[in-house]
Formats: structure tokens, C-alpha cells, sequence
């Protein structure tokens, strides 16, 4: 992996717009039961415009942030021997259906370990106003020839 | 909601059992876009050299989450959530897994109205997520 990856800060990656079926989907699909997931009029009376992600939903708009990294002709990350090390979301807000969001990925880390080396990626997520929802973190792990 | 005060550290607020399957793994595919063929085909997996078709980390950091969200009666009081992925869960094409999640007070910050769960995610005996914390906003 480049070591000169540190403090690369890509592009934003074009807007993404969160429906509300979407919400629900991703609720179903991590087995999420409550009712602000899915139901307007709960999440409307618990003060929401609409119903509320999962925690873990913005990694559906970080995943294009890392999509980027990987892609980097410069960057020497083979996909196929990457493995998620570690995942972190810091929220200011709950993404809710409705929301437009932008993301940017900036590179915070690279170390070697052993064979094997780690990139640590944060993607800053604001929403339509410019306003900070989300950042995510990953640690991604591309493990050394074995 | 839970009031802090009645908190103590090492308290059980939730516990979850979770059985997955691979309907389970191909419905997260589908609404994650990880469509990554570790997660659904066996023969993609072998050939990397896995035990076999592995659940999607982030589809156990997803549920592991859901009995604080629960409790917590607002998943949007949830303020931060981390976890280290430290063991797979391989999904058994016709018994699937069962992973369980306890959710335990790890610390509590009185001021900020902050409790920190702690949440111990096993399969199979062994625990697959590492320093899974939570940090939920009880004011």
C-alpha cells in the first residue's frame, strides 16, 4: 500500500437521497424491529420528518466513499485481500428518509503491521444544508502475501 | 426511556438471540450493495481459502445494535457506535448461525446524560466482534 495515501482527501461523491422504502429495507435487512424504522406517524410524533435509519445505515453512502479508495491507481490496495478491521460511526443526528447526503472520504491513516498493512478511512457525511450528520470510520485491513 | 440514575455499571439492559441464515445474508447483499460473493457463494469462498460463506461484518454490527436501540426506546439516541471485527460468522447453507448480543452498562458520563453499553456478541462459543460499544444519549 502507499504510505503517501495519508491525508489524501477525495472528491465528495455525487448526493444521495435516502428513501423512505430504502429506510425500511435496510431496517428489515439488519433485523431492526423498531417502530421509528418504519412507521411515519411514530416517527413523526417522536419529533422525526421521517422514519429513521439504523445506526449502521450510512454505510450504504460510505461504501461509494471507499469505493474511491480502493479504485486509486496510485493507492496499491488489492480488493481481494482487504478484510474490515474495525467500524466506527460518530453521530450528530439519526439519518432520516427524506435526508440528501453528501459524503467525502479523507485517508487518516496507513501503517504496516507484520506482512500486513492498514488504511484507516474517515467519510464525513453533512446533509442538504451543509450541516454534519454522520463521519464513519473504517479500518481496513489488506493482509500480506501469504 | 431508561433513566441513567437507576444505571449501574455491569448491568444487563438487553440480551438478543439472532438465528441467520443465507436468506438473511442475500437480503442484507440486497440492501447494502455489498454484493461481495464471500457472503453467498460457497465455491468463491473456499477458493480464498474461508471455512465457508461468512456472514457480512456489517450485518452484525447492524442487529448487534438493535436490542440498545430497543432499549433505549429512540435508535437515534444511539450517539456513537464502534466495533472490531475479530472472528467471521460462518453461515451454514442449511443450519444457518445463531449469534447472540448482551448488552451490559460499560460506563456511565452523569453529566453529559451518557450511558456507554457494551454489547458481547458470540457465536459458537467465541465472541466475533471486539470493543462493540455504544454510546446512548439518556437525557
Amino acid at each position: 500500500m502507499n504510505p503517501e495515501l495519508v491525508g489524501r482527501v477525495f472528491p465528495p461523491v455525487p448526493g444521495y437521497l435516502v428513501g423512505r422504502e430504502k429506510v425500511r429495507e435496510f431496517a428489515r435487512a439488519v433485523l431492526a424491529e423498531h417502530p421509528l424504522h418504519f412507521d411515519v406517524e411514530a416517527a413523526r410524533a417522536a419529533g422525526y420528518a421521517d422514519v429513521v435509519a439504523p445506526p449502521t445505515f450510512p454505510v450504504v453512502v460510505q461504501e461509494h466513499t471507499l469505493a474511491q479508495l480502493l479504485a486509486e491507481e496510485d493507492g496499491g490496495i488489492d480488493f481481494s485481500r482487504v478484510v474490515h478491521g474495525d467500524q466506527r460511526f460518530t453521530y450528530t443526528r439519526p439519518v432520516v428518509a427524506g435526508d440528501e447526503l453528501f459524503a467525502q472520504l479523507a485517508v487518516t491513516a496507513v501503517k504496516t503491521l507484520g506482512g500486513n498493512s492498514m488504511v484507516t478511512a474517515e467519510t464525513t457525511v453533512t446533509d442538504a444544508d451543509g450541516d454534519h450528520v454522520v463521519t464513519a470510520i473504517s479500518s481496513l485491513v489488506v493482509r500480506g502475501d501469504d | 426511556m431508561p433513566a441513567l440514575d437507576d444505571l449501574t455499571i455491569g448491568d444487563v439492559v438487553a440480551e438478543a438471540t439472532y438465528p441467520i441464515t443465507r436468506d438473511t445474508l442475500v437480503r442484507y447483499a440486497g440492501a447494502s450493495g455489498d454484493f461481495n460473493p464471500i457472503h453467498y457463494r460457497d465455491s468463491v469462498a473456499k477458493a480464498v481459502g474461508l471455512p465457508g460463506v461468512l456472514a457480512h461484518g456489517m450485518l452484525t454490527m447492524g442487529f448487534a445494535v438493535q436490542p440498545v436501540s430497543d432499549w433505549a426506546g429512540d435508535p437515534g439516541r444511539v450517539l456513537d457506535y464502534q466495533v472490531r471485527f475479530t472472528r467471521p460468522v460462518v453461515v451454514d447453507p442449511e443450519l444457518g448461525a445463531v449469534v447472540s448480543v448482551v448488552a451490559k452498562v460499560g460506563a456511565l458520563e452523569p453529566e453529559a446524560g451518557i450511558a456507554r453499553i457494551d454489547l458481547t456478541v458470540t457465536f459458537d462459543n467465541a465472541t466475533v466482534l471486539g470493543k462493540a460499544q455504544a454510546r446512548v444519549r439518556l437525557s
